[in-house]
């Protein structure tokens, strides 16, 4: 019993269904369109939304990269990435300004995108009101009154409770005045990348079976206070042990030997290229 | 986190299948899958049916491949089941026409067509029989050949695809409300993601599909305390159903125009539970609701669990979560609550940089200024 699997793993039929939801999250900005979210060879939860709005997509043509966590050799990435080859035979690179599509789990290049490129985000939890409402019935409703209140008011008690806002991760956004959009577990530091941004980045749930999209030149706020601002991760006073790069994300890294803390960006292609002397 | 990030990740991942294969070979004996098919019917059906796909000779290859996880075998299936177009629909599949190998009932001692028990555990005693480390195949010929003459002499003229529905019994004693039949166009929630409140058929189909132990636990949960429901088994049926595909050339969609494609072995539950009806001078009746339960090949006790579910959310009590079908439906599908349980082993270094932060930047705050106020 020997069976060759289709370009790009699906039938011709799934790839259509899956753009057409993806036409219709560019066309509305920041609002979770539901999609028959396939099974995936890879486990829900590693990617399975990203991986199917890239297998949706990619042509012979395209260039592919991806990135887990900022690296271009983590797991994920690497599985993602053997999976795309093996059933499209396409090339793959690790440096972003080569890339027609990123696929990416929690980061977003540090290098700027440029137009005509498309990042996909894997995206977990794609619901920015579920910690507060459990059930999907009534968030959908929320979404539609564009009551939010239930957001900020969570913003408000962190600050109470902490003194600052104490999101991680996926700290909420504001999509063109319209949604507000959980941007997927990228660290508050890489929110403003999405501001206006030239590439048009596209978001994937598979589990929860949801695909949204900010288009290029879209708005897109931190959800913060007048008198209280959005703050990034901050890494003053630290920089890249190996490139020396500043301004950037930076992995804390624990050094054995010396029991010292260090610094090294997280962005593994950003760094390798500063290293090699090649433009980012 | 020794395995990400720094080159070299990819080098350690192939190294890592590779020991995965060792694992499964390194006692150098090969699984023929045939015999998995031959010996294995329960978990073959277990993961046909969590896969939603039916085939016993992919089922039992996933599980040469998955070494015998049911997790990891129905997520091939599933995977595999992602890259089939669909391209015919059979036609609407009538259990009054199943060829039954097992009927039960337990609400009536005698039922029309006759409690037939078929093969089931449920009369065994669960002693290991430590003789079938030593079976021979010389052993199971014979066996087979009497079992074959003693069953081949049997005279009972009992029409097997035939055999009344024991709720037309109800029914027609006007016990059970009447219900017309619901011809509409089912959803599907392979093609359109669910959306809520969901129809019944879509509550059916995940139902089904529905990872066994996770129906069976939150069944179970609504039978002991959440919701206390007694249900009666009206009537467990076991069988093939014939299935058939219209003529796609024949616009009238004519009976005997369509094809038959094969069977499919299913388990069939439906069960019955007491409910108030209210009656027109405000007094109240009791009546039976009906809980409807089905999977793919013979999984009692997934079907039986089912139809208690169908009941709790078709009734929908807020105070219960067995009866919130978004807590029910959302949460009981392996390959999604495996999987989603399973990313916790990749690395979070990133979101943990930016949680770190966070505590450090309150820390500070606490130091900076003992007696906070915003």
């Amino acid at each position: 019993m020997k069976i060759n699997y289709n370009f790009a793993f699906f039938d011709e039929g799934s790839k259509r269904e899956i753009r057409r939801a993806t036409l219709k999250a560019i066309a509305i900005p920041g609002y979770q369109v539901p999609f028959a979210s396939r099974e995936m060879p890879i486990a829900r939860g590693w990617g399975t939304g990203g991986l199917q709005l890239t297998l949706s997509l990619i042509g012979k043509e395209d260039v592919l990269k991806v990135i887990d966590q900022g690296s271009d050799e983590s797991v994920n990435a690497v599985n993602i990435k053997k999976l795309v080859k093996a059933t499209t035979g396409i090339t793959i690179t690790g440096i972003t300004t080569e890339a027609t599509i990123i696929q990416s789990r929690h980061r977003i290049p540090e290098t700027p995108l440029k137009e005509g490129q498309i990042l996909v985000l894997q995206v977990p939890l794609p619901e920015p009101l579920r910690y507060y409402e459990p059930s999907e019935y009534e968030t959908k409703k929320l979404h539609a009154e564009k009551e939010y209140s239930g957001a900020w008011l969570m913003l408000f008690e962190q600050i109470m409770n902490y003194g600052h806002m104490s999101t991680g991760a996926d700290h909420p956004v504001m999509v063109h005045d319209r949604y507000v959009m959980a941007p997927s577990p990228i660290p508050r530091f890489d929110n403003p990348k999405m501001n206006c941004a030239k590439a048009l980045i596209l978001l994937g749930a598979g589990r929860e079976k949801k695909i949204y999209a900010v288009p290029p030149y879209t708005r897109v706020r931190s959800l913060d206070f007048e008198d209280f601002l959005f703050e990034a991760e901050s890494f003053q006073g630290k920089s890249c042990r190996q490139c020396g790069a500043t301004g950037v994300y930076l992995d804390e890294i624990l050094d054995d030997a010396t029991g010292k803390t260090f610094y090294q960006c997280n962005d593994t292609g950003f760094c390798m290229q500063r290293l090699n002397g090649k433009p980012c | 986190m020794g395995y990400v990030a720094v080159k070299g990740g990819t080098a350690a991942i192939e190294e890592s299948i590779r020991r995965l294969k060792y694992e499964r070979l390194k006692k150098r004996r090969i699984l023929d899958f045939h015999n998995i098919e031959g010996g294995m019917r329960c978990l073959i059906d277990q993961v046909m049916s969590e896969s939603s796909l039916y085939s016993e000779t992919l089922a039992a290859i996933s599980i040469k491949q998955a070494e015998g996880s049911p997790e990891e075998a129905v997520f091939l299936m599933r995977a595999y089941r992602s890259t089939l177009p669909r391209k015919h629909y059979t036609r609407a599949v009538h259990s009054e026409n199943m060829l039954v190998e097992r009927r039960i009932s337990a609400s009536f001692k005698d039922i029309p067509g006759g409690q037939i028990l078929g093969a089931a555990y449920d009369y065994t005693h669960r002693l290991i029989d430590f003789d079938l480390s030593e079976e021979t195949e010389e052993e199971i010929i014979n066996w087979l050949d009497d079992f074959s003459r003693e069953y081949g002499n049997g005279n009972d003229s009992t029409d097997l695809a035939n055999l009344p529905k024991v709720l037309d019994y109800l029914r027609e004693e006007g016990l059970i409300a009447a219900c017309e039949n619901n011809d509409s166009e089912p959803d599907d929630v392979t093609r359109d993601s669910v959306r809520f409140p969901a129809s019944r058929s879509a509550r059916l189909q995940i139902l089904t599909r529905g990872q066994t132990g996770a129906v069976i636990s939150l069944g179970y949960a609504a039978l002991r305390s959440y919701g206390a429901l007694h249900p009666t088994v009206g009537e467990l049926r076991i069988g093939n159903l014939p299935l058939y595909v219209d003529n796609p050339f024949n616009e009238a969609k004519e009976d005997d125009d369509a094809y038959f494609i094969g069977e499919i072995k299913v388990t069939e539950v439906e069960t019955l539970f007491p409910v108030p009806a209210p009656k027109e001078n405000g007094l109240k009746t009791i009546e039976f609701g009906l809980g409807y339960g089905i999977c793919y090949g013979q999984n009692e006790t997934k079907a039986i669990a089912m139809s208690i579910l169908d009941h709790c959310l078709e009734a929908g009590n807020a105070e219960y979560p067995t009866h919130n079908e978004e807590f029910v439906l959302l949460h009981i599908d392996s390959v999604e609550s495996a999987g989603f349980i399973s990313h916790l082993k990749l690395p979070h270094y990133v979101t943990f940089q930016s949680e770190l932060d966070s505590v450090r930047k309150s820390k500070k705050m606490r130091e900076n200024n003992k007696e906070f106020k915003p």
